[in-house]
This record gives structure tokens, sequence and C-alpha cells, in this order.
């Protein structure tokens, strides 16, 4: 079908462009949060999401007493009430739920004598004092039946709405009494130990959302709607009276386009809009970027958090140490979405559901003593080792030996008898064993160590390298497991064999398997990343997305909007394990540019690079731009439509003057072949059409001419597709016409059109460090220095560009390049590993070249030899999208606005150039007061008297 | 050099004078001293003289081969050195495919792609019986124009072996690559420099008889095609230089290194000799028996790349001077192929006379125009 073997797919194409479902990250649901609201108070939070319904229920600390607080109350609830209308009436009771110790008999006194003062002591009571509180009307979550009391009323509240999440079978409230305790106990802790705070920006509590369960919300949402429209359309069907012939078919009614028109509208605008929820996102999907294959790749790796950008906290926006390994350190914008909007990292694998039941079943048959059999006091007896065990949030019940129930479910785990992304984790400070099995949590993989030795053999390597071996096999045999971000914050990770060599070996319990992993792709072309200062690697991480090169191997065959595509691409010289991994050398973007890091002429100051002319000419920083015009036919509603006709005939008196006068004015019909399209191949120059397209003048009325197509010319205007283009460039062509239909129009035409451009004087240029640069001046080859052997470098790179930067990788990129270049190999500057600088230095030295890579050069102007060593080799430039022809813009006079007769605005429009306030002030100061009036009256708002009816 | 020493500068001034010291953090007295009175103090006069140049100056070749010269040029200015070496890079025409002319390329390569690639093929002509065309352009004629035909389809090979077309040029499917594969069975899949015919206009073919002009190379791979692609071209050589156009340049590279010049200022012997032999990574050091002492020496200076590897060590810096001659240029001349590189040189010396005698006519000009309108 002509696909690329190398495009990763997980994108979406409606209506003919390409789009992808970002990752949403979220704040775990149906977990309990213990942190410090916007006044310092210590509060505590979940968000319980179900099947049903999503809401938030917190509990606040107010002078002393704990209030329970929700959506669907219009007042706070003291916790104390809640407990009695869920049928807990005894204060003892209450407390022993809480804990007796007498940290928490203390913090909670104020609350219970709340409650006695305010003389509720009967769950009757109770229910009263909630039922008063309700709150009713249009928008409650929660739909009431009618014809119950409303103590029935608050005690359905209680049981479904309040912390939704925690099943209540017949009125059976005590999971939720245990819940709402927890929920209160842990606050208390928390006021007493800071420790028992929880991190709202610690990534174990932290969930994606994939574009698989954004739409199953859709579905299920969109299903609900078909069915109600199924149900109202059948009782109307059936509601009718008159005699019928056959029975009535139900699936006659159903409307078979309301998935496909609502998943099509919502991945087409990125609304997301799930009623249910009262969700409504926007921004959910965005267009793939086809800039460059890494481009692509990257934001198919794409985190969005739901955090409001505006928002001026540090807290989500910095590096959370818990983000080892699961997220890219580097890949992440500048501006105001920095930290907001994340990357995975490289072997980062997130979680989909899984069942709880048999999680559940397997826990209690291991020993975990059951919730409901406990007496209140058994569950924080300190004494016997006792645990609480949670499932996903859900308390479960009390394990004596925790220690020994997590190492047999890990054990199940590794032999595949329970699901391979289930996690266990032992919380010490909570004393809680916390199973997850639920969706959204990153994890990824890591090597098992058992006393100190891998479990990894190199048989096992040997057999995954000849293919009889799978990486499913590792996980299934317990080599390899996955861990998330909770269970791999109680592991102890070894970083290299070296340490399971070390003093501490039998303490570790995982190895990675490549440290490498812990960046994103993006990070992962950058060679030798950890020589470099971070903010570096950030910016390249940005860049990297805006370098020409090869975008998919079908590229030939791709209309996209624009494309920019490089001529001659080279693979890195040195390239990274991450870029074998992607196949980069496949789909480059780049060149391995001889670079000579020395100051030049002074055109190369503030990062300008000089270029040499010689590389120019052979081809180096050739592009290709793609662009791509559409006219589309129209048909109206009389019947008629828009037709392409060929260019007119000349008249005869145009013929008889013969070629002379024809050349003396451009043609703008010279594209136009007889089917009125453009002709693939011709040059194009400014104006010129590339659709003759003539529109019918009368749309409306029914037309006496019976055959529409052949309307005379009379009955037609012109309505043609011109081209234009960045001024001054003439070397465009027709690449490609497609013709096309839609289901709307009659006939669609997309015409590619190509330049190929040579690297100017202010395109941009940048290499894998975040060094970014203009061309500044381009020399011809014979005014470049060159060394002993004749080579003249490519670029010329400043000096002043390292101090600064301290980009120390493309210092050893260039001496690993070089090194690899003599040697006749590619070069390895992986992170964390790679060609270490001693041995590029040794094979340097082998092929006769300065251990430092610093070279003795001729100045190609007074053949004499420079004054000092010149470091030079191959760097890999890309050659970014910014390029000066797209830009450049003046004018002198040009275009005014109708309404206003200044001056347009912007380049596509030739508009003015804008003097400012600040350049106002400027010509004030000095005094330029002619010029001033000039600029501001003459050239801009000149005026004359006019006539205005 | 006599004459220097002669006039009797210091030891250590002359070495200065005479040569670059190449230090492990910077080469020291690189540059050439031209000034005449530069030395009047101590007596030397240094200016140029014609009669010295021709008594002193030297040319030794060192090697040749079709495509490479190298050879030493002794006792020349730097700046003359570099002139030769700039106008062979910039200003020695050569012919290269100008004008592409594209009457079909449904290939996937772009018209202007592959006309870049046409224009960079080296062609085998001499330049030197050809005509610029000049701006704006003179008609094409026999002696501006070298015009080409590449046509080239691709086509499945068919089993019997019956013979393509006759206008079909194909050429043989290549086994060489590893890519190669995919060309199996194919004709013409790979369009090569050996495809483009030269089409003699006028009494070229007369004239060219013995050496006919093609490509230098005929393997260079201009475009790969599947069946069903076809190129139709025209294409015509212009003369030009390389300084509009690095095609036109007719070396792959000229260029030139001073002669190195080592001394071991004391005698380097025992394990210090052969740590020293084996610290050159290009063999410059040999170990020879001197009076029953193994002493290091400097057997082949020619082949220090000046990497600095022998004084990189502590206190080694003292013990091997490097040092190279400011006016001994080994230099090598690539040609691409289009004339042979000793020709090439030849060339650059009579451009740079060519520059010379312009320069004096314009100055005599100017000069008598002076000196006729008071």
């Amino acid at each position: 079908m002509g696909e690329c073997p190398c495009d990763p797919g997980g994108y979406f194409i409606v209506k003919g462009q390409e789009k992808v479902v970002l990752i949403q990250e979220q704040l775990s649901k149906n977990r309990i949060i213990v942190d410090r609201d916007n006044k310092n108070q210590i509060h505590s939070a979940v968000t319980s999401s179900t099947h049903e319904r999503k809401s938030k229920t917190h509990i606040d600390c107010k002078g002393g007493k704990f209030v329970l607080r929700h959506n669907t109350m219009s007042d706070d609830l003291p916790v104390v009430i809640a407990f009695k209308a869920m049928g807990v009436t005894s204060d003892q009771e209450i407390l022993q739920l809480v804990g007796s110790e007498p940290k928490f008999a203390q913090a909670m006194a104020t609350s219970l004598k709340e409650c006695s003062m305010l003389g509720i002591f009967s769950e009757g009571q109770a229910l009263d004092h909630i039922a008063k509180r309700i709150r009713t009307g249009g928008r409650g979550t929660w739909e009431r039946t009618p014809r119950r009391s409303k103590r029935d009323e608050a005690r359905e509240l209680l049981a479904h709405v309040l912390l939704a999440h925690v099943p209540v079978v017949e009125y059976d409230f005590a999971p939720k009494v245990m819940y709402v305790a927890q929920m209160v106990r842990r606050m208390i802790s928390a006021q007493f130990d800071e420790e028992f705070m929880d991190d709202m920006d610690y990534y174990g509590n932290k969930r994606l959302e994939l574009a698989g369960q954004l739409l199953s919300l859709l579905f299920e949402d969109l299903f609900k709607k078909m069915c109600a429209e199924l149900k109202r359309q059948a009782s109307v069907e059936l509601a009718k009276t008159s005699a019928r012939a056959e029975a009535y078919d139900v699936t006659k009614s159903v409307r078979e386009d309301i998935f496909t028109n609502g998943f099509n509208n919502a991945i087409s605008t990125g609304n997301w809009s799930v009623k249910r929820f009262r969700m409504e996102r926007s921004g959910v999907t965005q267009v793939l970027s086809r800039l460059s294959y890494i481009s692509c790749l990257g934001m198919m790796t794409r985190i969005m958090s739901q955090f409001e950008k505006t928002r001026k906290v540090s807290g989500p926006r910095s590096l959370q140490p818990s983000q080892w390994g699961m997220l890219c350190p580097s890949d992440t914008p500048e501006g105001e979405a920095c930290g907001l909007v994340k990357n995975l990292a490289l072997s980062t694998h997130v979680t989909t559901d899984d069942d709880e039941e048999p999680i559940r079943r397997l826990c209690f048959s291991l020993g975990v003593e059951d919730v409901h059999l406990l007496c209140p006091d058994d569950l924080y007896e300190a004494r016997n080792g006792a645990h609480l065990v949670l499932l996903n949030g859900l308390i479960l019940g009390v394990h004596r030996q925790p220690h020994k129930l997590l190492a047999t479910i890990r054990q199940l785990r590794r032999t595949g008898h329970v699901g391979e992304f289930v996690s266990v984790q032992l919380h010490p400070t909570h004393r809680s064993v916390n199973i997850a099995s639920d969706s959204g949590r990153v994890c990824r993989p890591l090597l098992i160590v058992d006393n100190g030795t891998l479990l990894l053999k190199q048989c096992h390597l040997d057999e995954l390298a000849a293919g009889k071996r799978e990486w499913s096999a590792f996980i299934k045999e317990g080599i390899i497991e996955y861990l998330d971000v909770n269970e791999e914050n109680s592991a102890e990770i070894a970083v290299s064999e070296a340490d399971l060599r070390g003093e501490r070996r039998t303490q570790y319990t995982h190895m990675e398997i490549d440290p490498l992993t812990i960046l994103g792709v993006c990070a992962g072309l950058i060679p030798y990343p950890h020589h470099n200062q971070s903010p570096r690697n950030t910016y390249q991480c940005a860049m990297g997305k805006q370098a020409m090169g090869t975008i998919a191997h079908n590229q030939a065959d791709r209309i996209d909007t624009i494309l920019y595509l490089l001529i001659y691409p080279h693979k890195p010289l040195v390239k990274t394990r991450t870029l074998d991994l992607i196949k980069f050398a496949n789909l480059p973007a780049g060149h391995n540019a001889t670079v000579a890091v020395m100051s030049y002429s002074g055109y190369d100051i503030e990062d300008a690079l000089i270029i040499n002319k010689a590389a120019l000419d052979r081809g180096f920083g050739r592009c290709m731009v793609l662009k791509k015009f559409t006219q589309t036919f129209k048909k109206f509603p009389n019947g008629s439509c828009e037709v392409a006709r060929p260019p007119p005939k000349p008249s005869p008196a145009a013929a008889r003057e013969g070629l002379r006068e024809r050349s003396s004015q451009p043609n703008r019909f010279r594209l136009i072949d007889d089917d009125g399209l453009c002709m693939v191949g011709e040059r194009i120059h400014q104006l010129d059409l590339l659709v003759n397209k003539h529109t019918p003048v009368n749309t409306r009325d029914d037309v006496p001419y019976s055959e529409h197509e052949r309307l005379p010319d009379s009955a037609l205007r012109p309505s043609p597709l011109t081209y234009k283009g960045p001024a001054g460039h003439m070397d465009t062509y027709v690449d490609r016409v497609m013709l096309s239909g839609n289901k709307n129009d009659r006939q669609l035409v997309k015409i590619r059109v190509r330049s190929t451009r040579r690297p100017e004087l202010g395109d941009k240029f940048s290499s894998r460090h975040g060094q970014k640069g203009v061309i500044g001046r381009i020399v011809p080859q014979e005014d470049l220095p060159f060394t002993d052997m004749g080579v003249c470098p490519d670029i010329i790179m400043n000096p002043h560009g390292f101090p600064s930067r301290m980009t120390v990788g493309k210092m050893i990129e260039l001496m690993a390049g070089k090194a690899g270049v003599l040697e006749g190999r590619m070069g390895d500057g992986t992170a964390f590993k790679g060609d270490s600088v001693a041995e590029c230095s040794v094979a340097l030295v082998k092929h006769g070249f300065n251990y430092l890579g610093k070279d003795i050069m001729f100045s190609g102007l007074t053949g004499e030899p420079l004054k000092s060593y010149v470091f030079v080799g191959p760097i890999y430039y890309q050659k970014l999208k910014h390029m000066v022809i797209d830009k450049m813009h003046a004018r002198a006079r040009g275009p005014r606005q109708v309404l206003t007769r200044q001056p347009t605005e912007g380049r596509s429009r030739e508009g003015g150039l804008r003097l400012g306030e600040m350049e106002r002030d400027c010509l004030i100061g000095y005094g330029a007061s002619m010029l001033l009036n000039e600029r501001l009256m003459t050239s801009s708002d000149c005026f004359q008297h006019i006539d205005v009816w | 050099m006599k004459h220097v020493s002669e006039g009797g500068l210091p030891a250590h001034l002359e070495k200065q004078r005479t040569r670059m010291f190449v230090k492990n953090a910077a080469p020291e007295h690189t540059s050439t001293v031209e000034a005449a009175s530069a030395y009047a103090a101590s007596g030397l006069e240094n200016s140029f003289s014609i009669e010295r140049f021709r008594r002193d100056f030297r040319v030794e070749i060192q090697s040749l081969s079709a495509e490479e010269a190298v050879f030493d040029l002794i006792g020349i200015d730097a700046a003359l050195a570099n002139a030769f070496r700039r106008i062979l890079l910039a200003e020695v025409p050569t012919m290269a495919i100008e004008k592409v002319f594209i009457l079909n390329n449904t290939s996937m390569i772009q018209d202007e792609v592959l006309a870049h690639r046409l224009g960079l093929i080296p062609i085998r002509a001499d330049a030197r019986v050809f005509q610029f065309r000049g701006d704006p352009p003179d008609d094409p004629n026999e002696y501006n124009v070298i015009s080409f035909r590449l046509q080239v389809k691709c086509t499945k090979q068919r089993s019997s072996g019956a013979s393509p077309g006759p206008a079909v040029v194909g050429c043989a499917p290549s086994t060489a690559g590893s890519g190669a594969s995919s060309d199996a069975g194919l004709l013409g899949s790979r369009v090569t420099s050996g495809d483009l015919e030269w089409i003699p206009q006028g009494e070229q073919e007369e004239r060219f008889r013995d050496a006919p002009i093609a490509p230098v190379h005929d393997d260079i791979l201009i475009a790969k095609m599947r069946p069903g692609q076809e190129i139709e071209l025209e294409a015509w050589c212009e003369k030009g230089i390389g300084k509009t156009h690095a095609k036109w340049s007719p070396v792959c590279t000229a260029s030139y290194r001073l002669l190195p010049e080592i001394t071991l200022p004391k005698p380097v012997t025992g394990d210090d000799a052969t740590t020293l032999k084996g610290m050159c990574p290009t063999n410059v050091f040999d170990i020879e028996d001197l009076a029953g002492v193994p002493t290091a020496t400097v057997a082949r200076p020619r082949n220090c790349t000046m990497c600095r590897e022998c004084i990189r060590h502590p206190g080694w810096d003292e013990r091997v001077l490097l040092t190279r001659v400011k006016d001994h240029f080994i230099f090598s001349v690539e040609s691409t192929g289009a004339l042979p590189p000793e020709t090439l040189f030849q060339e650059s010396v009579k451009v740079l006379m060519q520059k010379a005698s312009d320069i004096a006519t314009l100055l005599k000009d100017a000069t008598a125009g002076q000196q006729s309108e008071p």
C-alpha cells in the first residue's frame, strides 16, 4: 500500500488528516491524597471514579473539626455525623475506627463534641441532618427517584454518591466507614508527622489516560446516546396506531452513523465532551507533525498535563525524582508549557485495567484477614505487625506478615500467575501493602536480581540474538519484570553490573536494562548527552523536531500542507543506541559536516556560521520544500458546477501580432494544460495560474442549459487558483497534480509544488547539542583554512559558543566522529557509555592525528600556518526549517487597508514595518521631528480631502 | 637560504625566520617575514631578489600518477605557493555540464536535483581548446559547448534475452552493492555516468578523435529507476571556473604542507629511544647503534604528520624539536581527471602569469594616463 515500514503508527486518519490523541496526565483516581490546601490546612481528598459517576470528596479540618465536603451537599458535613449516618452511632466505635491511640482520640475530641452539641446521637438524626443539606436542583449528579423519604435519600447519597468507588452492597456501610476513618486517620497522622503527607507531584500518584480510554469514554457516551435515540424512535414508532403490515423491527431504527460521526468529530476537532462526567476537554488531539521523523515520533510519546498553564507554581513543572526512567528528563518545551508537557522515556509502558477479583481472592487465600471480620481496633494493631492491605485504594483487610505476602505475590507474578503489570508495594509509613492493578500507571521493565546475581544469563542473550527467544519469554520466565512507580520506589535498582560486583550487591533487587532508557526518543538523538549542560539537551529536544531530513520512505507519495526534505541526508557518524532502535539511519535528518572551531572574518559572531561555498555547490544543506495547493470544484443546488477551463486562445489579433507581444507581458496561463490544470514539471512564476477554475454566475435558479458541463463562457466567471510563493524565488515547479473526489464536492484537485533551495545567508542550522546558528557568511573554498591533508572545513564555528554553553558532548562528538572516520566505523555516542575520549584519542594518534583533535591549519588567504591549532572534525549538523526566504520582508510602498487606509500588516499581505512606541521615543529623543512626521503621517496616515457619501 | 647565514643573523633568529616551531600549546613563528628592512638592524637585506629566486627555486617531483601529483616547491614564498593552490581550486577552467534540457524524466529524482548531479560529474575534455560562453552567453557552437545525451529506460529483463529497443540504452544490472538483489532482473535500474552519450557537434568528432570526450568515470551513480521509469535529456557542457561553481574546479583538492624537520637537540638513547620510536604513529624515528649505544635517529621526517605525540608527555618537548621549513612546500594536486595533475599545475602558473601581465598592463596604462594628463 506504499506505507513506510518505519512508520510507528499510533495515530488516526480523519478527514485526510493524521491526528494524534495525546496522552493525558491526571491525578490518580480512587486514592486518598493528603496534602495542604491553599490555606495551608491539611486536607485529604479522593476523586472517586466509577462507571456511573465521577466526583471528588474532601475532608477538611476546620478549627480542629473534621468536616466532609462534597458537591452534592450544600454545607460541610461533620465527619462524625457521617459516621453516625452510616450506622456507627457509638462514639467509642468511631474513635476505634480512626485509631484509639491518644493522639487520635485528642484530635477527634472536638469533632465528637460538636456532634453531641448538635444533638445528633442516632442514625436517624444524622440522616435527617444530611437530608437537609442535600443540594437539590437541576445539575445534581444524582437523579432523585421520587417517592422516597428524605432519610432514604440521604442514605442513598451516602451509599452511592459519596466516595462512590467504595462499594456498598445492601447498605452494608462497613467498608465505607472504614474508608472514611482511614482518610481521617491519615489526616491526623499528617498533622503530627509530615511523612504522612502525600505529594501530588509524585509520579506514583499520577495516571496516564491513553487514546483507548478516551475513546472508550466517548464510545460509552455515544452508545448511550444511540440507545436513547433508539428508544425515542421506537416509542414514537410503536405509538402509531395505524395498522402495520409487519412486526416492528427495531434494528431499522438504529442510527448507524452516530459512532462514526461522533468519533470523527471528536478526533478531528479534539473536543472531547462526555456528558456523563460533564467532561469538556479541548485540544485532546493534535495534527501529527510530519516535520521530521523525530518530530513524528516525539509527538506520539507526548504527555499533556491537565494543569492550567497560567498558574505560577513550580511543583507540577519541576522534575520529580519519581519520574526517573518513566519520563524523559530533557524533553519538555520551553516557556509556558515547560514541565507540563512531558515525554515518555524509551522503555515506558502504560498499564491497562486488570481484573481485581482474582487478586482479591488470591489475597484472602494468602492470609489477608477480611475487613468485615475485624473489629476496628485490630486494624491498627501495631504490636502484631498488622499491615493494611489495599487493593487499588480499597481496604481489603489486614495481614500480619506483609513481607511474606509481598514476596508471594511477586513470586506469583514472576511465574505468570498474576498479571505482569500488577504492582505490590509495602508502604512503611502508612503500614500498608498497596496492590494496584488499575490502568494508566506508568511502568518500565527491569532485570530481576536475585541475591546479588542477575537472572539474565549470556545464554538468554545468545538465544535472543539467534531469534529463538522473544521479549515476552523474558517476562514469562521471570527474568524481566515491569515495575510501576510505586513499586520501583521500594526496589533497589543497580545501574550497572559493576554495582552488582560491589559491596552492597545483595541489597539489589533489580538492575536497569540500560541506563539510556531514562531518556526519551528526542533526547536519544543527542550523542553524549551526559556530557552536556542539562538545558542544552532540552533545547536540542525542541530543535530536533525542526530538523529537515527524510520524513518517511513514502515521502514522495505524500501530499502534505508543507513538507521539508533534505536532498542528500546523511546518517550520523556518531550514532547512539536509541538511533539504532528507532532506525534513524534509515530516515536521517542532517549532514556530517567537517567543522573547524575557530574564528573567521568576524561574520561568525553570535553563533553565526561560516559555510564553505564549494560544500554548498556540492549539495550540502540543499533542501526541497513541497507545498500543497488545493482547489475544490463545487456543485450547486441548481445542478451547475464549477469547471476547469483550458487557457484562453489568443485572440486573432494577438495571434497576428505574433510571439513578440506575448513574451512582453507574462502569460499567466502558461502552465495551464487543455484540462484546465497546470502541467507537471513546469516552472512556476509568481501569480501564475495553477487551476483555471470557472464558477457559474448563476448558481441559484434553474438554468436553461440542459448540459451543465457545456456552459458558455458568458455564464461563467473565472475563479482561478493562483500561485503565491516567496518573492524572488524562481526555482519552483509543479511536482504533482492529484485528482480526487470528495463526498460533498464534485472534485478535488491537489497540486504539490516543489522548490529546491540551496542554503543562503541567514538560513538556520544546528548541531545536536542545542547550538543553533545562522549562516553568517559563505566563503569560497580557496579562502578557507586547510589542514596538512588538504581538508577544508564545511562549517566554521566560533569557539565562543562553547564556554558558556558547556556542550562538552559536542566536542566529544567531534572527536568520536573523527576517530570513526579514520577507523572506518561509526562512532558511538550513547548516553552514559559510548566511545570514551581516551579511546578516540588512541584512534586519532594511530592515524597520525593529534590526540586532542587539534590540527595545524594553513590560512587560505595568506597561505601561512595559523598561529594556533584548530579543533577540526565531523559534527552532525541539522538544517532547521527556518529559512530566510520564507521570512525576509521589506516594503517601501505597498497595499493599504481599505477601512483605515493605513499600510497593511504582516508579511503575507506585504505589510509595512511598524515604527513602534520605542522607536518613536528614540526619534523624539534624538529630535528628528521631520523624520517622525514623515514616518507617522506621510508614510502612514496621510490623507487628503475625500468626499464620502 | 645560504645568503642569509652569510649575512649573519644570530642562529636562533635565523631559525625563527626560516622555520615554524610546532609546540604543544600552539605553533610559533608561523609567519614569513617579507619586509625588506625587517632585519636591517642585523645587517641583513631581506628584500626579494629575482636572481636569487631563480637560483634557489627548485621543484622536485615526489610522485606522479594519472590522478595525483606530489612535488616539492623549494625556496618559494607562502604567498606564491598559496596563489597556485587558490588558482588550482578556483581559476583553472574545465568543462562541466551547465545546461540540461530534460525531455522526459519519470524517475524518482527531481529534475533540478538530477541536473545538479549531472553538473558535478567530471568530464574528460581539455578545456583549453574551448571558449567561455560569456555573459550574456554566446550562441552555442562546437567551440563552446559539448553536448551529451542521456536516454535510459528501465525495463524488466526478458528471459529470452531479446535485445531492448534500439533507442533504449540499457545498462547492465549491477551485481555490486548490498541493494543489488532488488535490481536483479532489471535493465537500466542504475543510471550511471557511463550512460552519458557524447554527441559530437560540427567537427568535434574529428578534433577529438584521439581522446573522445566522456565522463572521467563510468560508474558514477546518477539515478536509480524501477521498471517503466525513463530519463531522456540533453546536457550541455560549458567552460567555467571553480570560482563560479565547485563543479568547474579541476581538482579534488590542491593543497600543500610544509616540510617537517625534526631535530633531537640531545641524543636520545637506550630505553628513551625505544619509547620515542614507539610513540610515533607514523614511524618517523629509527634506532641506530651509535658507538654501541642504541640512539634514536630521525629517519623519515617526511612521514611526520605533526601529531605532536612525541612531545605530548612532559619533558619530551625539550628533547624533540618539531619544526617545519617555511619555504619548502610539499604540494599535492589531486585532479578530478579532466587533465593530468602536472598539466593543471602548469595551467595554474599560466593563469598567474596572465594575471601578472594584466596587472602590469593596467599599471602601465594607469601611469601613462597620469603622465599624459598634466
